[in-house]
């Protein structure tokens, strides 16, 4: 079989539905499991989120004899693509929360702490808690973290109050966006719906806020008495042109008004004012800047995204590009770092073009395992990540679109010909809604 | 293990319904579909008194089979967006349709064996 073929199969992997039990069926067998690679190599990773978790299980499953650490003080493990369910009232929080030690195969160490310093030249990495731990191969999966503060006036305690949502927080965060939310449903108003200027995890999920709630609010006491606005920095609603397009034409047949150049700058929650940093080209070329305020009765904030501060204070971000946001300087193909080939980016850190969502790990994990196997047994890796990031785009409540694309902004359908993309299906929202999460967890046992 | 297989299916199910349910689903169907294939070997003939009550239950079946999905994904007939979705909404509905039709047949078989009237 041709590596093309099986990456096009493979991505029927990532949806995994019951529809594609009649596809999996033609395929039958399960390929044979590769040898166990003898290696005393210490590899740590840093972070056990969806990335480090998926990626440590795999590892085990493949070598045999190396020292495999996972640095991470979470306890809590979290299926983050439920938090856009929990905001819209379908899910509650727990369906997202699990515990981190739940996932983690036999034969990993644990390091119960942060990452607080890595020494690329000295090959360690030093944890909060003081501990020093020397590697061979260094994992890099500590996600993103959200800078809540860069958004004058917001506090995460006003969440849930007078108006204001903030999704991505984590699961009581969102529950507490559905109670501002779900208000605005039933009384109307203004609601605001913003995304920030910098790479985020799923870019997606701004626009399926915004349809949910439009979507809820039409059926519900709002019905006729409410405006939505869809607020971004960008000029386009989404990175890729064909998919930017289409949610467009929906917006525009929703009602939904949309803003570009815009960035959530403050917010004032006693009057219910939200600042934006505004910016269109002048008369001679150069942007010119202003400040707008927009009053709302909801507001959805998603504030700006970055590398973890170890992360930035390493040495290891790109020092030419994303400066504000410090994402890992890696190939985008290989994933391995440009300077220090025993360094790999997997997940939200690394500084790739496109690939933040869940979906994307799932291809970049047997990448990277392809690559540092092979330097274990000293040859080149010859495995590709081309970029493949999927976003089931919920459109309301019972239908979504599969939004699956790679590199070159091509659509990247997982079942041609059978569920179109940038269609509204309902069998696309019933993989968002029951196939996802257990292909997530599929994934992060190292299985899918 | 990048391929789709049987494997990844599996491990995909097992996490939908959680492992016991979803053995336990699977170990349902298996029994009754060795007692459907009981009586019928046992009998060497169809009721068609008992096909007949079969084929009434289908329809319900069917129905029962769509409500059921619909409920648990939170969806309405409304949302069915274009050919697949009701491919799919066709297929749960067959499935519910020929599951109680099985079902109601092996039910009766069990509970009234035929009788085979001697002939006179
Ligand atoms: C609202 C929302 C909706 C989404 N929807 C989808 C979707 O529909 N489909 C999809 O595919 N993806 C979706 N995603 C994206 C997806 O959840 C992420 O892309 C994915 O979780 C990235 O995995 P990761 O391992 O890189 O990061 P994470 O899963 O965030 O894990 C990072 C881990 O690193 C740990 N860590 C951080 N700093 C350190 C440190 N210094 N030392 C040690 N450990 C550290 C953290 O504690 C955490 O456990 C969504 C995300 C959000 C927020």
């Amino acid at each position: 079989m041709s590596r093309r073929v099986e990456l096009t199969t493979s991505r029927r992997g990532v949806l995994g539905m019951a529809l594609a039990g009649a596809a999996a069926a033609g395929l039958g067998t399960a390929p044979a499991q590769a040898a166990l690679v003898r290696s005393s190599a210490r590899i740590v990773i840093i972070g056990a989120g969806a990335a480090g978790t998926a990626f440590a299980n795999r590892l085990v499953q493949r070598l045999d004899g190396a020292q495999i650490t996972l640095v991470d003080a979470r306890a809590e493990h979290l299926y983050q693509p439920g938090l856009s369910l929990v905001a819209a009232g379908l899910k509650p929080p727990g369906y997202v929360v699990s515990r981190t030690t739940d996932w983690l195969p036999r034969g990993v160490t644990l390091v119960a702490e942060q990452a607080a310093a890595i020494d690329p030249e000295a090959k360690t990495v030093t944890t909060s808690g003081g501990q020093r731990l020397e590697y061979d191969f260094l994992i890099v999966a500590p996600g993103l973290v959200l800078d809540h503060d860069a958004i004058e006036g917001f506090s995460l305690d006003l969440v849930g109050k007078d108006g204001l949502g903030a999704l991505y927080a984590g699961p009581e965060y969102a529950a507490r966006t559905w109670q501002a939310a779900s208000q605005f449903t039933e009384t109307g108003g203004v609601g605001i719906f913003s995304r920030p200027e910098t790479e985020m995890k799923c870019a997606g999920a701004p626009l399926k806020h915004t349809f949910l709630i439009d979507d809820i609010a039409s059926r519900n006491g709002a019905a006729g008495k409410y405006e939505a606005h869809y607020v971004c920095p960008q000029s386009v609603l989404f990175s890729v042109p064909i998919v930017s397009e289409k949610v467009r034409m929906l917006f525009g047949e929703r009602g939904i008004a949309t803003h570009y150049g815009h960035t959530l700058k403050g917010i004032e929650p006693g009057r219910k004012l939200a600042r934006f940093e505004t910016s269109a080209p002048g008369a001679d070329g150069e942007a010119v800047k202003s400040t707008v305020e927009m009053p709302y009765d909801y507001l959805h904030v998603i504030p700006p995204q970055r590398a973890p501060q170890v992360i930035r204070e390493s040495g290891l971000s790109w020092a030419d590009k994303w400066t504000d946001q410090g994402w890992l300087q890696c190939d985008m193909q290989t994933l391995r770092h440009l300077r220090y080939p025993e360094i790999f980016a997997l997940g939200d850190i690394a500084g790739i073009p496109k690939g933040k969502t869940a979906a994307s790990v799932k291809w970049q994990v047997p990448v990277v395992e392809d690559h540092l196997v092979a330097a274990i047994q000293g040859r080149e890796g010859t495995a590709i990540y081309g970029g493949y990031t999927s976003c089931p785009m919920i459109t309301r409540v019972g239908r979504a679109m599969l939004v699956e694309f790679d590199y070159d902004n091509n659509l990247v359908p997982s079942f041609p010909g059978l569920i179109a993309p940038l269609e509204e299906l309902w069998i696309s929202w019933l993989m968002k809604e029951v196939a996802l999460k257990a292909t997530y967890n599929a994934m992060l046992r190292g299985k899918a | 293990m990048q391929d789709m297989t049987l494997g990844t299916l599996i491990a995909v199910f097992e996490e939908m319904f959680g492992r016991w349910l979803f053995w336990g689903l699977v170990a349902v169907a298996l029994v009754v579909t060795a007692a459907y294939l009981y009586v019928l070997i046992r009998d060497r003939a169809m009721s068609m008194h008992k096909f007949l009550w079969a084929q009434i239950a289908m329809p319900f079946g069917a129905v029962a089979a769509v409500a059921f999905v619909l409920r648990i994904t939170r969806s309405g007939l409304r949302d069915i967006g274009g050919p697949i979705d009701v491919i799919t909404l066709l297929g749960v509905a067959a499935m519910g349709a020929v599951g109680i039709a099985v079902l109601v047949y092996t039910a009766q078989s069990l509970a009234r064996p035929l009788v085979r009237r001697p002939k006179t």
